[in-house]
């Protein structure tokens, strides 16, 4: 019998504890769940005393399945994986298979592999923005959201032919070289979103009812950030200095100006806040950027059948979720022999149990909201 | 700490402990005995400070398991990765999620997918298959599936 | 199917204009029909990456609220068509015929994306991946892509609308036989 017959089974108002506890289920379809996430939850009134998940409903087997593609396939699964920063985790894969081929990227390339992550970290943010805002009950927010996240996949349809899981990247460079109305496009939308910006402080965040619901919750310590692995803008709530992009620069992010973006206040409107202002410092590394794109090949010369050589590949890179890593071992064949995939979400949501108990139960969605999880990420 | 002085202070706390310097990290190799010792003074040491677990796998190799725990310390920013052999029949090794909390879902997930056993796991049950599935680990060599799995 | 020039908005039936006012002949099975196409409210139900499409076609932009699918409800027993937005899992099937069977009729399904149809890109060598929707619950609009382009949502939304009006989908097909 299916654990979740057995936990319904228990819900019924005769069989409360003699504590006065109760069991709930949340998902897995429900629409504050952002994916197909069960969560077990054992409730005293309104205080929650554990929340546990229950994952796999989602879960494709994307591991295993890799170990019989050949380096150049297994990209296009990943882009499945964290489907809101696919262009990231295709990054992530075509660094590793190069680390293996010790090939060198073209400066072009590495320029317009940023481009794309800094676009995708911006469309995604938008996106956690507009649904956590619904998820508290406003709204109005989704629709401003997706209207700046409908210019970033105009742009990136132009260019790489998809909306959403744009396999753009190779081992080596980008597929094709960028469409000619890329610059305008992209200043279009820098001015579009300059003029609007205002709008999120506005409906959001300075919002007495929002920061009364998020300011206190789901407090996480920098110490309990670290041993639980919590990557990523959860992390850096709580002044854990954690991304990536600084600690081991890859690509060309060594060159670029940006801040790290490190907020003290260890609650959910702390971690609201870096990520507000994340996209504005990707604005700003795509402000750099855009005038100064090298000319030259988008693609160094690779041989068609990749194949690396024995040993073991990691690489980190930072997603809008957190670190990913991609863990290659491979024999010496045209397939890996194992991949593994470090997904942010994953340790992320261990932290769940830790920061709710105590709560109620109407909090928990704000958490989970700044926690900011995508279920196929975890499942893999 | 660079490579040297990271296998100097590893040897004090583990002498039997064997390196690997061809990558780009300070490989260590062990045994499942030797394990828990350095496991407590990873975390606990004030010169190696490693305090962020950020991945923890296993690889079947066809003739034995090899766990594979990758470490960082957050205010040295060195690395280090552990790998520890195990026996492929009765894969045993004990769990360290005292020392670092992310292990508790890794190490779920690595019981469920080949089979290890983590000894004073707080919670070792399956976390992403169905039920049912205990026994079966599908990330193993051998794991047959005729029914699911269509071969290309 | 589509060989009448009927748009959306045309409401079924003759009229007959009479002294003193008119009247409208019809049959009351395209009455019921057409009263039943133009407000289909779908389950929010998206397990992955399609997911982001359907809530794409639900902004601004490809607004599918102007055919009648305003009020996207999360329980299904308020729901009449479950649009099945992702990859469906061994684990995850029973919860889908759960979800169907709680569904008033008439119900529709659409399945959405190439995972929906046939299991999509994790056909082989997956092991806990159903491959297509339809073993599961019976399936009414397929739209393919990877992800389906927002046009494409639109485009199957209207086909389920007129495959209504003309009275055939499987559901309308099974209860007109009993």
């Amino acid at each position: 019998m299916y654990r979740e017959t057995e936990i319904l089974q228990q819900t019924s108002p005769g069989i409360i504890g003699e504590t006065g506890e109760f069991t709930i289920n949340v998902g897995p379809q429900h629409p504050a769940t952002h994916g197909v996430l069960h969560l077990v939850i054992t409730l005293s009134g309104e205080t929650i005393k554990k929340v546990e998940p229950h994952l796999g409903y989602i879960h494709r087997s994307i591991e295993k399945m890799c170990e019989s593609l050949n380096y150049r396939q297994f990209i296009y699964v990943t882009s499945r994986m964290d489907y809101l920063s696919a262009h990231i985790n295709n990054h992530a894969c075509a660094l590793c298979v190069e680390k293996g081929l010790q090939i060198e990227v073209p400066p072009r390339a590495q320029v317009i592999r940023i481009l794309m992550d800094e676009l995708t970290r911006v469309a995604s943010h938008e996106l956690w923005w507009g649904a956590m805002a619904m998820d508290l009950g406003a709204f109005t927010p989704f629709f401003h959201a997706f209207r700046e996240r409908e210019s970033i996949n105009e742009i990136m349809e132009e260019t790489c032919g998809a909306r959403l899981t744009m396999n753009y990247i190779a081992p080596g460079g980008v597929v094709q070289d960028l469409h000619p109305d890329f610059q305008r496009r992209v200043k279009e939308f820098l001015k579009l979103y300059k003029r609007k910006i205002h709008e999120y402080d506005e409906l959001v965040t300075g919002n007495i009812i929002f920061q009364n619901r998020m300011k206190g919750i789901g407090m996480l310590s920098a110490k309990d950030a670290i041993s639980y692995g919590v990557t990523g803008p959860a992390a850096r709530g709580s002044n854990v200095s954690s991304d990536i992009r600084k600690i081991q620069p890859y690509e060309i992010y060594d060159k670029l100006e940006f801040d790290e973006v490190l907020e003290t206040g260890c609650d959910s409107f702390a971690r609201y806040m870096v990520r507000i202002r994340e996209m504005q410092q990707s604005i700003r590394i795509i402000e750099q950027l855009i005038d100064n794109i090298p000319e030259g090949d988008f693609q160094a010369k690779t041989k068609a059948v990749l194949k690396l050589p024995k040993g073991e590949f990691y690489t980190r890179v930072e997603t809008a979720r957190g670190e990913l890593g991609v863990y290659i071992v491979s024999e010496g064949g045209t397939t890996p022999y194992r991949i593994k995939f470090r997904s942010p979400g994953f340790s992320n949501l261990s932290v769940l149990d830790h920061i709710a108990r105590g709560s109620k139960i109407g909090d928990l969605v704000a958490m989970m909201g700044t926690l900011d999880l995508v279920i196929p990420d975890i499942d893999r | 700490m660079s490579k040297e002085l990271l296998k100097f202070r590893i040897t004090e706390l583990l002498p039997t402990a064997t390196f690997d310097d061809s990558g780009e990290w300070l490989n260590v190799e062990l045994t499942a005995a030797e394990w828990p010792t350095l496991a407590g003074a990873l975390c606990k040491d004030s010169h190696l400070a490693l305090d962020y677990m950020f991945c923890l796998t296993c690889i079947d190799w066809k003739t034995h398991l090899t766990m594979v725990y990758h470490m960082t310390s957050t205010s040295f920013r060195h690395s280090v990765v552990v790998k520890v052999k195990l026996d492929r029949d009765k894969p045993e090794v004990v769990s360290v999620s005292k020392c670092w909390r992310t292990a508790e879902f890794h190490e779920r997930e690595v019981y469920e997918m080949f089979g290890v056993n983590f000894l004073h796991h707080p919670d070792l049950r399956l976390l992403i298959l169905p039920d049912g599935w205990e026994g079966k680990n599908p990330l193993r060599k051998d794991f047959e599936d005729p029914i699911n799995m269509i071969r290309l | 199917m589509t060989a009448k020039q009927n748009t959306t908005s045309d409401f079924p039936g003759q009229i007959e204009e009479l002294p003193g006012g008119g009247i409208v002949l019809s049959k009351l099975d395209d009455i019921i029909n057409w009263a039943r196409s133009n407000s289909l409210w779908p389950l929010t139900f998206a397990t992955s990456c399609c997911g982001i499409e359907y809530m794409a076609v639900a902004g601004a932009k490809y607004d599918f609220s102007r055919f009648g699918f305003e009020v996207a409800r999360a329980t299904p027993r308020q729901a009449d068509v479950i649009i099945i937005a992702g990859t469906i899992v061994n684990k995850m099937a029973p919860v889908l015929k759960r979800l169907y069977d709680q569904m008033a009729d008439p119900k529709y399904v659409i399945a959405m994306g190439a995972c929906a149809i046939s299991g999509g890109p994790f056909f082989y060598n997956t092991y806990s991946v159903v491959k297509g929707a339809d073993h599961i619950i019976p399936v009414d609009v397929y739209v393919a892509g990877c992800p389906p382009r927002p046009e494409a949502l639109l485009h199957a939304l209207i086909s389920l609308q007129q495959k209504i009006k003309a009275g055939l989908t499987r559901e309308q097909i099974r209860t007109g036989k009993e």
